[in-house]
C-alpha cells in the first residue's frame, strides 16, 4: 500500500500547469512510477488462516447442533410414533453398526465409484460434444434445443428404458447417470463459451493463434468458470440420476450401494435405516461440493479476480 | 513552419512498411450496405509514425482492422512489408487467466518459441515498458495505464523477432485513460518507438494527440473514409505545434459539418 507521504510527492509533482509539451524524461518517468504506486489496486489484508476456518465453520455447525436439538426435542414430545420419527441416537446406533463390519465402506464405495466414473465419462462426452454445440451454427440449432431440453428432463424418467435396454446391471445404471449428467456439462460449456468477451479471440487471432491454438489458449480458459458451473451441476445430476436409478433398479447383479440400502430400510420399514441412507446420501454431496468443486472454482475464479466467494 | 503537403510523402519502395492501394470496404449487401472506406491510399515508411485521425464512423478501425488481416477489404490491396504487425486496442484486453509475463509470453508460445527463449524475450520486453517488477501480478491487479504497458509488450513480442522492422497498429490505445496516465504513456510510447525502430500507425480521434506523437498526421473523410489531407509534423517548436493543431482541427471540423448539409 502507498503511504501517505508517497502519495503527496507524486501529487506536487504532477500537478504544475499541464503544458501540451511532452514533460522532461525525468519528470515523467517519476509521475509514471507515482502513478503505478496509486493506481494499482490492493487488495483487502489476509486473515490468518484460523480464523478464516473458525468464520466458515462455524456457522453450519451451529446450524446442525440446532437442527439436531430440535429434531430429538420433537421426538422427546411424542408428537409422532417412534416408526415415523426415530431418535437421533437411533439413526447413529444404526449407522455405526454398519462400520465395523465394514458394510458402511462398501456401500458408499458401491454408490460412489459408479458415481465418479458415470461423471468422468460424461465429461469426456460432454466436452467436445459442447465445443461443436457453441462453435458450429448448424449443429447448435439443430441439437442446442434438445441438449437443454434433456437437461429438465428427470433423468429418473430412463430408468425403466434403460432397464429394458440393458437389463438390471451397471450398463443400464451408467446410462441414466450419462443421460443426468452430459446436458448440464455439455450446456455449460457452451454458456462459458458464449460469454467469453469477442475482444479475446480477436486478440488471439491477431497474436498469431490458428484455429486449434485458439481453442487450447484462449477459448477453453476463457470459458473455463463456465464450463466448472456446468461440472458442479453436471457432477449433481449424475448423483440424483445414480440414487434414483439405485432405488429403482434393485437387483443381484447390482451390487449393494445408498439407493439399495434406502430401498431397504422402506422395505423393513426400519426408519433409522431410511434416514441413515438419506444422510449418507445428503453428506456425500456436501462433502464432493466442499472437498472438490469449491477449491477448484475458487482458485479459477480467485486468478482472475472474479467471485464474492468469502 | 506548417507544412501542409499537396502530394504524399515520398518514399522509396524498399523502406515501406505498409502501402494501401485503393482500398475499399462495404458491410453488407445491396440497400443496406454501408461503404465503410472509399479508395484510401495510405503508405507508411518503415519506422515512420502516422497517425490516422478522424472523426467517428470515418472507418480508422475498420482500416486498421483491415491491415491487421482481421477483416478482408472488399477491393484494393494491402502489401504489408514486415512480418506479422502488432495490434493494440483501446481496451487492453489482456487473458484474465495469466499474469502479466504469461500475457507478454503468449504470442511466442503460440509462434512455438523454446522455454528459455521465451523467458528471456518476456524480461526484454517487460523491461521495456518498464514493468519488470509487475510480471506476476494477474491483470485484474494492474491499473489501467498498467495493463495497456502490458498489452504493448504482448503486442511487440507477437511481431519483432528481432530481425527487420515491425509495425504497430494502434486503435486509440490510451482513449480509456486519465489524462495523466495518458500523458505518460504518450511519452512511454515514443520511447518505446524510438527504442525498437518500427512503424507506427496509430489512429486516434484526439488531435492533439496525434501531433505530438505522430511524424505525420493524416486526415480521414466520413462515411466512406477518404484520406482527405496530410501535414508533416515532425520536429515543430512549440508554437508551430499549437498552430498545426488548430489547422488540423479547422479541417476536421470541416470534415464534421459537411456531413450535417448532406
Amino acid at each position: 500500500m502507498p503511504r501517505p507521504e508517497d502519495a503527496e510527492t507524486t501529487v506536487g509533482l504532477a500537478s504544475p500547469q499541464p503544458s501540451p509539451q511532452p514533460s522532461p524524461d525525468g519528470e515523467l518517468d517519476s509521475v509514471g512510477a507515482g502513478l503505478d504506486a496509486l493506481d494499482a489496486p490492493t487488495g483487502p489484508r489476509p486473515v490468518p488462516a484460523w480464523r478464516r476456518f473458525a468464520r466458515a465453520a462455524m456457522p453450519p455447525v451451529v446450524a446442525i447442533v440446532v437442527l439436531i436439538a430440535v429434531w430429538q426435542a420433537l421426538w422427546a414430545a411424542a408428537f409422532w410414533p417412534e416408526y415415523k420419527l426415530p431418535a437421533p441416537l437411533a439413526v447413529w446406533q444404526e449407522f455405526w453398526s454398519l462400520v465395523p463390519s465394514g458394510q458402511a465402506a462398501s456401500i458408499l464405495w458401491t454408490s460412489l465409484h459408479r458415481a465418479v466414473f458415470g461423471f468422468l465419462i460424461a465429461v469426456v462426452v460432454a466436452t467436445p460434444l459442447g465445443l461443436v454445440i457453441a462453435k458450429v451454427p448448424f449443429v447448435r440449432s439443430a441439437i442446442g434445443p434438445m441438449v437443454t431440453g434433456l437437461q429438465n428432463l428427470p433423468s429418473v424418467a430412463w430408468v425403466p428404458a434403460a432397464v429394458l435396454w440393458f437389463g438390471l446391471n451397471d450398463a443400464a445404471i451408467y446410462c441414466v447417470v450419462l443421460l443426468g449428467a452430459v446436458p448440464s456439462i455439455t450446456n455449460g460449456l457452451v454458456a462459458g463459451i458464449d460469454q467469453i468477451p469477442p475482444i479475446l479471440p480477436r486478440v488471439g487471432k491477431v497474436l498469431g493463434a490458428g484455429r486449434l491454438a485458439a481453442a487450447r489458449h484462449i477459448l477453453l480458459p476463457a470459458a473455463l468458470p463456465g464450463y466448472l458451473a456446468g461440472l458442479k451441476q453436471g457432477w449433481a445430476f449424475s448423483w440424483r440420476s445414480l440414487m434414483a436409478a439405485e432405488l429403482i433398479a434393485v437387483g443381484p447383479k447390482l451390487g449393494f450401494g445408498l439407493g439399495a440400502y434406502l430401498e431397504q430400510g422402506r422395505a423393513l420399514s426400519e426408519m433409522p435405516n431410511v434416514i441413515a441412507a438419506i444422510l449418507l446420501i445428503l453428506i456425500v454431496g456436501i462433502a464432493v461440493e466442499l472437498l472438490a468443486f469449491r477449491p477448484l472454482e475458487r482458485a479459477v475464479l480467485r486468478a482472475r479476480g472474479l467471485g464474492g466467494l468469502p | 513552419m506548417t507544412a501542409t503537403l499537396e502530394a504524399p510523402v515520398p518514399s522509396t519502395d524498399t523502406d515501406l512498411a505498409v502501402r494501401l492501394g485503393g482500398v475499399r470496404k462495404v458491410f453488407g449487401h445491396g440497400a443496406a450496405a454501408v461503404t465503410a472506406l472509399d479508395g484510401v491510399d495510405l503508405e507508411v515508411g518503415a519506422g515512420e509514425f502516422v497517425c490516422l485521425l478522424g472523426a467517428s464512423g470515418c472507418g480508422k478501425t475498420t482500416l486498421l482492422n483491415l491491415v491487421a488481416r482481421l477483416d478482408e477489404p472488399t477491393a484494393g490491396d494491402i502489401e504489408l512489408r514486415t512480418s506479422r504487425p502488432a495490434v493494440m486496442f483501446q481496451e487492453a484486453a489482456l487473458m484474465p487467466w495469466l499474469t502479466a509475463a504469461r500475457n507478454v509470453e503468449l504470442p511466442l508460445r503460440l509462434a512455438g518459441a523454446g522455454r528459455a527463449e521465451r523467458r528471456a524475450r518476456t524480461a526484454e520486453l517487460l523491461d521495456l515498458v518498464r514493468l519488470s517488477g509487475a510480471g506476476n501480478k494477474r491483470p485484474h491487479e494492474l491499473s489501467g495505464g498498467m495493463r495497456q504497458r502490458v498489452a504493448l509488450a504482448r503486442a511487440l513480442a507477437s511481431t519483432l523477432d528481432g530481425r527487420g522492422s515491425g509495425l504497430l497498429l494502434m486503435d486509440e490505445p490510451f482513449a480509456a485513460l486519465d489524462a495523466i496516465t495518458r500523458d505518460v504513456l504518450q511519452g512511454e510510447l515514443l520511447r518505446v518507438w524510438r527504442a525498437t525502430g518500427s512503424a507506427v500507425l496509430f489512429v486516434t480521434h484526439d488531435v492533439r494527440e496525434a501531433v505530438r506523437l505522430g511524424q505525420r498526421v493524416v486526415l480521414l473523410s466520413s462515411r466512406p473514409g477518404r484520406v482527405v489531407r496530410e501535414w508533416s509534423v515532425t520536429g515543430l517548436a512549440p508554437s508551430e505545434e499549437q498552430q498545426v493543431v488548430d489547422e488540423v482541427n479547422a479541417a476536421l471540423r470541416e470534415v464534421i459539418s459537411s456531413h450535417a448539409a448532406a
